[in-house]
This record gives structure tokens, C-alpha cells and sequence, in this order.
């Protein structure tokens, strides 16, 4: 009863291979078949968290949210399902063809190829790769290339004008993000995810490298491309950026792949810094991994989702120096440290939990002086300071 | 190793001379470009599949692999860089116009 | 065994085919499309060859950034290189003949030629095994490729970016 998923693992072999299929069909259909599995439990994710946020943006923004379609509105997400399924595709005059079909479906398989590699528990784990964090990082190229092909293809002025500033914003974001994933990868010694969660039972690398995971956050966060990283769909700039032109499911992939987007970036941060699928008992009964795993990734979710809904978009020049000028050095800079560290503190030989706290201690030290040394500068563009104008002007009073 | 090593080099010949043709037939300086990236793909091959079936048990080959990459990215990086410069200032991408020396 | 053959000819086929469309595709932009198929076909063989670190070097490398580069480039030099003009430069012929030929002869050696046996196994962690090398036998190509990265970078950026003195003038 211990193991739930191997035991049903295990029955689904022992029938196959009763019914006289070969071994290798039958390790071929149950890895089809957990792929199938991974991927339908990503999509009812998604049907529920367009709810979740709905209704958690009405509540910040003190709204009702969703509040019609069955208690507390939870069907509005199949409603909305229902309706996208019907809507006509609308390609526009002088799209090229060929790109603007397949940059949904392009968009919607970078997120979901990079659920292949993840460890969901101790031993349930997708293809362990030995490359596993660098394969999490290539795929997501193929999301910038999606954005890319989108815009253009769509013959649209704001279409392109928003491809190609979402596409400057992620290449540069992507720097900080894998230097802060390096960090990881240094600690457990390895690229295999499984390595990297099992390194950190029982001390997160939440607390060992919390520099490297707030980087992570704030660079992962512009790879969403939600606010305030949203600029490349500024509604009041550029309509809807480039997916304008998108109508029916194609739109609909896009939006679910971004949805999709965030929760695999929370599943990210899970397995990099908040120890994967582990937990009280995890070891023992690996069920319980999984849904500490799916949990964690909830949490995280949520955690960006109320970061998105309380911040105003931030300016394009403001963002980029955010990375190039803070986020990058300071990664930088807290990659070395702690490399450094680590090795001293493996050869001092020190217990487990003066290294955790020598590590704490170094990566807060690097965050603060940063800021610190961040606050002090001065920004490069003096910008002009207009004296404040209020927006109704009794009659009469005006000069 | 159910495959041949002969058959990679064969694929990675057929990439070099496609990227070969690319680089001498194409006017745009950006499509000369991708025939080089192609060339330097194929040049690659030949170095993994060399240390797969040669000698697998020093990673040379994979070194150089690498190496490529690094100088690939460094090629493309200014060749980009000049063809935009070249673009800014004459006007053209098209090679057989950027003949300012023979003038 | 079958099914690797067939995976084998199936990535050799893509490539080869999307490598064709790169240098014969009259849009250039398309050509850059199929340039990036032609580099996952790449991946696909690296893979073939138990080399997987480098396959998503390939991937990353490749296509996260040269490619983009490229397509970038493309469009930002787009309305001279319409679809009307001819993309071919006289002397085509010449060239497509001289690479038959390099490919027949090349071909030729790799069927005629042979090769050594195989000699030891490959390491059991070839990626740390890959690192180790990297900054012991090659540490000095490793710093000089380090130091070619960084000067093509300020290369670049000094000569992509618009001269304010000239505008001056």
C-alpha cells in the first residue's frame, strides 16, 4: 500500500506481459501512458488555477471574481472552455501559414516538455537525465522561438513590435536565471534533478542559497512574461502583443501554456530550492511525495500570483537595467561566494548545520551589500519632474 | 553501436557540402552565414561521432565540441554586428554591393 | 536495433532535407526556420551518439541564441531582401557542382577508408569527466575560448551600435 503509483506500475506490467506482449512494448506503453498521465493532470491543473486566480485577483483587487456559474463560480472555467472551443480560427491577410499554425502548438509544447524530466517523488521520477537542468533550460528556447514565429507570422504591427520586446526581455533574463540555477547544481554536485532533491533533505536550498532563489523568482517571473514583467503584452500599448492575432484555441493555447508556465515555474522552484517531494514521512510512503510536490508547487504559484497582482507594470528601459546592472552582477557574485564557500567548508570539514548557516549567513551578506551598494547609485537618466496636476480643475480657476 | 560510424560521416559530408554550396551561392550575407553555421554542424559531427567510435574513453572530441560552440557564437555575434553595421551605412546585405575596396 | 536505424535515418533525412531548404529557400526568413529544424535534427544525432550534454549544448547554444540572432538580424534588414529578388548569385552553378563533387569524393574516403577499431570504454560520469578536462588538460583553450567570447562580445556591441559622432556631423 506503501507505493502506490509503482504498485500500479507493477499490476499493469504483470497483465501486458500476461496478454503475451513483448517487454520492450510494454515498457514503451507505460512510459506512453505516464507521459499521457503527467500531461492531462497538467491541463485539470490549469482548468483549476485559471479559477484559483481569478477569483484570488478579485479578492486582491477587491472584486468578487467569478461568482455566476456554480458555487462560488468554479464551472466559469468550463464555460469558458465551451466557448473557446467554438470561436472561428481567424487567420489575418498576409500571415505566413505555416509559422502562425504551428506557434501554438510551439508555445504549449516548451512548457510541457520540461514536466518530462521532473522527479515527482523518490521513485517516481519522468526520464532521469543526466542533463536534466540544462534540457529544462534548452527547452524553454523553444518557447522565445514561439513568440518569435507569432509575431511575426502575424503580419501585425503590434504583434511584432511585442515579439521582439518580449524577446529581448527573456534572452536577457534567461543570464540571471541560469546562473542563480547554477547555484544548485554546485551544491548537490550534479545535474540530474533527482540528485538535486535528494541533496536537499533534509535542508532546503531555500536556506542554504536564498540569494540565488529570489534571483531565480524575479528572473523566472520575467520568462512568464506576467506583470510586472508584462510588457510584452501591454493592453495599453500594443493590444495584446503577439498573440493579437490569435482567435479561438489557438489563442486559448496560448493562454493555457502561459498559465501552465507559471505553475511549472513554481514546480521549478520547488525542485531546485524548496526540496522537491520532500516532507514528513516522503521517504517511506512516496505517494505522499507527490502531492507535497504538487503542494509546494501551488504554494509558489500563489506566491507569484500575489507578487503579479500587487505590482504596476514596470518600464521597459527600468527593466532592462534591473537585469543588466543588479541582477546579473549580483548572481554573479553570489555564484562565486558560494562556490568558494562550500569548498572551504568541505574541507574544514564543518557539521551540517554550521554549513548551512555559514552558507545562510554569506548569501544574506551578498543580498544586503547589493542593495545596499544598489540604493547608493544613481540612475543614469535624470527624468524630468513635472509638478503634480490635478485632474479636475474646479471651473473658473483655471489660468 | 548498431549504426555504422560511416554513416554519421557520410550525413555530416552531406551538411558540410549543403552549407558549402549556402556559403558560395547565397547573396545575402545572413544566408552565408547559416551555410557557415551549417558547416561548422556538420564539422561537429564528425567530432562526436569520432570519439563515440574511436575513443570513447577520452573525451577530446566532446572538448572540441565545445570549443566549436564558443567560436560559433563568437562568429555570429560579429558577423551580425558587421552585416547590421554594413546595413546602417550602405544600405545592402547583399555581398556583390559591398565593394568598396575595388572602387 | 531496427528502431535506432530508423531513428537514425529519420534525424539524418530532416536534417539533410531542412539543410537543403536553408540554402535554396528564396525567403530568408524561411531558410532561418529551417535552419533551426536542421539544428534539432543535429541534436537528435548527437543523441544517437550518447553524447546528451552535448545535444542540449547544441539546442541551447544554437538555437536559444544564434538562431534568434539570426531571425532578429533578418528582420531587421527585411525590406531589402524581398521575396522577388533573386537570392541566387551567378555564379550558383559553379558551386553547386564543385560541393557534388566534394561530397562524391568526400564520401568516397569515408567508404574507402579504414578506420581503427575501438579502444577502452566510456567513462561512467562523462559529464564530470567532461569538466575535469575541460579545466585540467584544456584549461588553456578553455581561458583563451573564455577570452575570444568576451572580445566578441565588446566587438560586437562596438560595432552594432550607432556611431552618435557621425550624426554629429
Amino acid at each position: 500500500m506503501a507505493d502506490l503509483i509503482n504498485l500500479i506500475e507493477g499490476w499493469i506490467t504483470n497483465l501486458l506481459l500476461g496478454w503475451g506482449a513483448s517487454e520492450e512494448l510494454t515498457l514503451f506503453l507505460l512510459q506512453a501512458l505516464g507521459s499521457v498521465l503527467v500531461v492531462i493532470i497538467c491541463f485539470l491543473i490549469v482548468i483549476a488555477l485559471i479559477w484559483v486566480e481569478r477569483k484570488l485577483a478579485g479578492r486582491i483587487q477587491d472584486r468578487f471574481g467569478p461568482n455566476r456559474a456554480g458555487p462560488f463560480g468554479i464551472f466559469q472555467s468550463f464555460a469558458d472552455i465551451i466557448k473557446i472551443f467554438t470561436k472561428e480560427y481567424v487567420t489575418p491577410k498576409g500571415a505566413e501559414k505555416g509559422a502562425f499554425n504551428i506557434a501554438p502548438v510551439l508555445a504549449m509544447a516548451s512548457v510541457l516538455a520540461i514536466w518530462a524530466v521532473f522527479p515527482f517523488a523518490i521513485n517516481v521520477i519522468g526520464a532521469d537525465v543526466h542533463v536534466g537542468v540544462l534540457y529544462i533550460v534548452a527547452v524553454s528556447a523553444f518557447g522565445i522561438l514561439a513568440i518569435l514565429m507569432a509575431g511575426w507570422s502575424s503580419n501585425n504591427r503590434y504583434a511584432l513590435l511585442g515579439a521582439s520586446r518580449s524577446v529581448a526581455m527573456l534572452i536577457s533574463y534567461e543570464i540571471p536565471m541560469v546562473v542563480s540555477l547554477l547555484v544548485p547544481v554546485l551544491l548537490a554536485h550534479s545535474m540530474k534533478l533527482s540528485v538535486i532533491v535528494k541533496a536537499q533533505q533534509p535542508w532546503w536550498y531555500l536556506l542554504v542559497a536564498p540569494t540565488a532563489a529570489l534571483i531565480y523568482l524575479i528572473s523566472s517571473m520575467a520568462e512568464i512574461g506576467k506583470a510586472p514583467f508584462d510588457l510584452l503584452e501591454a493592453e495599453s500599448e500594443l493590444v495584446a502583443g503577439y498573440h493579437t492575432e490569435y482567435s479561438g484555441m489557438k489563442f486559448g493555447m496560448f493562454y493555457v501554456a502561459e498559465f501552465l508556465h507559471q505553475f511549472t515555474v513554481g514546480a521549478l522552484i520547488t525542485i531546485f530550492f524548496l526540496g522537491g517531494w520532500g516532507g514528513p514521512l516522503a521517504m517511506r510512503w512516496p505517494i505522499l511525495g507527490v502531492i507535497y510536490f504538487y503542494g509546494k508547487s501551488f504554494l509558489v504559484y500563489l506566491v507569484i500570483s500575489w507578487i503579479r497582482l500587487s505590482l504596476p507594470r514596470i518600464r521597459i528601459d527600468a527593466m532592462l537595467d534591473l537585469n543588466w546592472k543588479f541582477l546579473i552582477p549580483v548572481s554573479f557574485v553570489n555564484l562565486v561566494a558560494v562556490a568558494v564557500a562550500d569548498r572551504v567548508m568541505l574541507e574544514l570539514d564543518l557539521a551540517t548545520w554550521m554549513y548551512v548557516g555559514v552558507m545562510f549567513a554569506v548569501n544574506i551578506f551578498i543580498l544586503l551589500a547589493s542593495l545596499f551598494l544598489a540604493g547608493k547609485s544613481k540612475p543614469v537618466v535624470e527624468r524630468e519632474k513635472f509638478p503634480p496636476r490635478p485632474v479636475a480643475v474646479p471651473p473658473g480657476t483655471e489660468s | 553501436m548498431s549504426i555504422p560510424l560511416n554513416w554519421f560521416l557520410v550525413v555530416a559530408a552531406g551538411l558540410f557540402c549543403i552549407g558549402l554550396y549556402g556559403v558560395l551561392s547565397r547573396r545575402n550575407a545572413i544566408g552565408i552565414l547559416m551555410g557557415i553555421e551549417l558547416m561548422l554542424n556538420a564539422v561537429n559531427i564528425n567530432l562526436i561521432a569520432f570519439w563515440r567510435y574511436l575513443d570513447p574513453a577520452r573525451l577530446t572530441g566532446q572538448v572540441f565540441a565545445v570549443f566549436v560552440f564558443a567560436v560559433a557564437a563568437a562568429e555570429v555575434a560579429v558577423g551580425l554586428a558587421l552585416v547590421i553595421a554594413i546595413y546602417r551605412n550602405r544600405d545592402t546585405v547583399v555581398v556583390e554591393e559591398i565593394d568598396l575596396l575595388k572602387e | 536495433m531496427l528502431v535506432s536505424v530508423l531513428v537514425f535515418v529519420f534525424a539524418s533525412l530532416v536534417t539533410l532535407g531542412a539543410a537543403v531548404a536553408v540554402v535554396t529557400n528564396k525567403n530568408i526568413l524561411h531558410s532561418a526556420f529551417y535552419l533551426i529544424l536542421a539544428f534539432v535534427g543535429v541534436a537528435a544525432i548527437y543523441v544517437m551518439l550518447e553524447a546528451p550534454f552535448i545535444a542540449m549544448v547544441q539546442v541551447l547554444v544554437y538555437i536559444g541564441a544564434i538562431a534568434i540572432l539570426i531571425v532578429f538580424a533578418i528582420m531587421l534588414t527585411r525590406r531589402l531582401m524581398s521575396k522577388d529578388m533573386d537570392q541566387k548569385n551567378a555564379q550558383w552553378i559553379p558551386s553547386a557542382l564543385g560541393s557534388l563533387t566534394l561530397f562524391v569524393v568526400l564520401g568516397w574516403i569515408v567508404y574507402t577508408a579504414g578506420w581503427p577499431a575501438q579502444e577502452g570504454a566510456m567513462p561512467a560520469e562523462p559529464i564530470s569527466q567532461l569538466g575535469q578536462d575541460l579545466l585540467t588538460t584544456y584549461l588553456v583553450p578553455f581561458e583563451i575560448a573564455s577570452v575570444l567570447l568576451l572580445a566578441a562580445l565588446v566587438g560586437a556591441i562596438l560595432i552594432g551600435r550607432e556611431r552618435e559622432t557621425r550624426s554629429a556631423e
